[in-house]
């Protein structure tokens, strides 16, 4: 059975409001601008409506020209206007089913629907513009497709029309709160409101006519209020500096937690028996599905301060990901207890006390530091020639720094190995931890630079989907030997399978078996 | 401490195949080609300063011309010593790197494609390059150059055979 249907009608409004928005600045440019002299205004008024006007008439023909088809074992997309372009999907092929709403569409009841392919952002097939209800049922029935061709490959039977809240209740694994959002935002505390002030200041230079780049304007300026400053006298001065490192501090915690409440408002991550399901923000709305069996690994990571609170965030690595990141994060800011339960629902084990640790090597370590602190030496010599005397401390001081820093962050660079997972540690103001299964590894490479191969010890790259897996500074007896136990587990399952239920005896039977022969040897 | 000596696995380091003899030689006249352009500027540079008499003539182009024949006649037969493969019953080992060595082993289970490239310098010498995809984005593809190019089509069916049916 195949429909072939076309996106929501009402997608056209957000076309077209779109266009809208894109006509404004060229209107505004002339208007700005002496083109046309005293008749311009009507004529930016003009160029504006034609704009919108031609962005209506494209969205419109846009979504006339969109159609697409669920098929038996693909979703299929035509669209395009002159080049018309057909893009197929299997049900296979699909890691899951993502709904966004952002805020205008959300205001229609609209959402765009993503399949994710792991092809990669740009590739993945998107409809714009569905109503919610038509996009939901889309990602049960995709869910349903897969789940027919996991069990048995018989015809699709079930009915599309099945009620589609039934399979979406689940047990609510972490959610967010108000508080937790807040404190969560004071740790995101973050500048970048300036560096979006400045982008604006550079948009103003363009449009009007105050040339803010002008030096002279704004010396002038400063020496103006400099002056002013001045005749205050010392301890106004310190008063207004202090002012002044508070009023950062505020907006840079201000910015941080409007960010985060706006990306993370009603934060809730759900365990069903599909997998887990990801919804948050405030403005725009996503809605996430990931299958439990897809996730290739665990990344816990932490911030330099909130690691002293004892916060830690969690991300699931797998083939579909978050905008630019590598990894879903399902619990932003949570502590250990609480992301030891989702990472069990997931199938992985946090590192504890049984786990045994290896640290990388100390001849890696000595290294590093030499390293860093030649650096740092080199700098001091023009330092103590050029500059004025006592300058060259500094660089020598940062030296001291530099040692002491790779020596503390040794202690966080280590890395295990136990039957089913490997472990990565590594940072050192903020340390993460990298958890994968040996299963869902798709290569191993021991690479040594020239220091590392005279030293003996090498980086231990493990090819994983969806992410990067690293252990540095490992031995190189421990490496090689670890190489040899991940491929064993490797070996032992074909690629096809991984999706499969882990076959538990057979693969504890090989492990076992290849550890005896590895511990004969 | 736990820097406990691990056992070695056996063969590890052992029985590594050595690439084709001609691959030494194309990778010879690749370092030729890349040295031609430098040549040609230390000439240009000789041309334009000629007139100026500052200094004897040769002082750059002889300097670059050294370099260039200690490169093509030392480099490719180095770096051809630093290659070398190792055929598994269900993995390829791939070793390669002078200064940063790399050393990648993937299992056949994991590899989702399988190509056979040959420039035109390669199909001269009659070798073709074979380049293994997995879906680990770290060693997303890795490549084996300096195969015989019935050895490579060879290698490829056999690791075509591998790879299971429910994968294609």
């Amino acid at each position: 059975m195949s429909e072939t249907r076309r996106t929501a009608p009402l997608g056209v409004v957000i076309g077209a409001l779109g266009s809208l928005q894109n006509a404004v600045v060229p209107a505004a440019a002339i208007a700005f601008s002496g083109v046309g002299g005293s008749g311009r205004y009507l004529l930016a008024l003009g160029v504006g409506i034609a704009a919108a006007l031609i962005g209506i008439g494209f969205s419109y023909l846009g979504w006339l020209r969109t159609t697409y088809t669920i098929g038996e074992a693909d979703i299929r997309v035509d669209s395009g206007l002159f080049s018309r372009a057909a893009r197929s999907v299997p049900y296979e092929r699909i890691q899951d089913v993502s709904l966004e709403a952002q805020l205008l569409p959300r205001l229609l009841g609209l959402v765009a629907v993503k399949f994710e392919t792991g092809a990669g952002g740009a590739d993945d097939l998107a409809l714009t513009y569905l109503t919610a209800e038509e996009g939901e049922r889309l990602r049960q029935l995709v869910r349903e497709r897969r789940e027919d061709e996991e069990a048995v490959p018989s015809p699709a039977g079930t009915d599309a029309a099945a009620p589609p809240a039934a399979a979406e209740s689940g047990e609510l694994m972490f959610a967010m709160d108000t508080r937790r959002l807040v404190t969560f935002g004071l740790f995101e505390f973050s500048l970048a409101v300036f560096a979006v002030l400045g982008g604006a200041l550079q948009y103003l230079d363009n449009v009007t006519s105050i040339d803010v780049w002008n030096v002279d304007l704004w010396y002038a300026w400063l020496k103006e209020q400099g002056s002013t400053v001045a005749t205050l006298g010392p301890y106004a001065q310190a008063l207004a500096a202090a002012a002044g490192l508070v009023g950062l501090l505020l907006i840079g915690s201000i910015t941080g937690v409007v960010r985060t409440v706006t990306r993370d408002w009603g934060f809730a991550l759900t365990r069903s028996a599909r997998g887990f399901r990801r919804q948050r923000g405030l403005f725009t709305r996503t809605d996430v599905v990931m299958p439990a069996h897809r996730v290739q690994a665990l990344e816990i990571g932490t911030g330099l301060l909130r690691y002293r609170f004892g916060w830690h965030s969690l991300g699931f690595v797998s083939l579909a990901q978050d905008d630019k990141q590598q990894s879903h994060v399902v619990a932003p800011f949570a502590t250990m207890a609480e992301i030891a339960p989702i990472a069990a629902a997931a199938g992985f084990r946090l590192p504890d006390e049984t786990t045994a640790w290896h640290r990388a090597s100390t001849r890696h370590r000595t290294d590093l530091a030499l390293r860093d602190a030649v650096i740092f030496l080199l700098a001091a010599i023009p330092t103590a020639i050029f500059a004025p005397a006592g300058f060259a401390l500094i660089p020598l001081g940062l030296a001291v720094l530099a040692v002491g820093a790779n020596i503390y962050a040794w202690k966080f660079r280590r890395h295990a190995i136990d039957d089913g997972q490997v472990y990565a540690s590594h940072g050192f103001l903020s340390p993460r931890q990298e958890i994968a299964t040996r299963l869902k590894l798709h290569s191993v490479e021991i690479a040594q630079g020239p220091i590392a191969r005279m030293r003996g010890y090498a980086t231990v790259h493990l090819g994983l989907a969806g992410g990067s897996f690293a252990m540095h500074g490992v031995p190189i007896a421990q490496a090689r030997a670890l190489r040899a136990q991940v491929l064993e587990t490797i070996t032992a399952t074909d690629f096809s399978r991984l999706d499969a239920p882990p076959p538990g005896q057979a693969l504890s039977g090989a492990q076992s078996g290849f550890s005896a022969n590895f511990f004969a040897t | 401490m736990d820097q406990t000596p691990v056992p070695q696995p056996p063969g590890d380091d052992d029985a590594l195949t050595k690439l084709h003899p001609n691959y030494s030689h194309a990778l010879r006249v690749q370092t030729t080609l890349t040295a031609i352009p430098f040549l040609v500027g230390a000439l240009v540079l000789e041309a334009v300063f000629r007139s100026e008499n500052l200094f004897p003539s040769g002082v750059i182009a002889g300097p670059v011309l050294l370099i260039a024949l200690a490169l093509i006649i030392r480099i490719p037969q180095t770096r051809f010593n630093a290659r070398g493969y190792q055929m598994g019953a269900d993995r390829l080992r791939v070793v390669r790197g002078l200064m940063f060595r790399a050393d990648t082993v993937v299992p056949f289970g994991r590899v989702q494609h399988i190509d056979v490239n040959q420039g035109p310098l390669e199909r001269f010498f009659g070798i073709a390059t074979l380049t293994l995809h997995t879906a680990g984005n770290h060693n997303a593809s890795v490549s084996l150059p300096g195969l015989g190019e019935e050895l490579a089509r060879d290698m490829r069916e056999d690791i075509r055979g591998h790879i299971r049916r429910e994968t294609l």
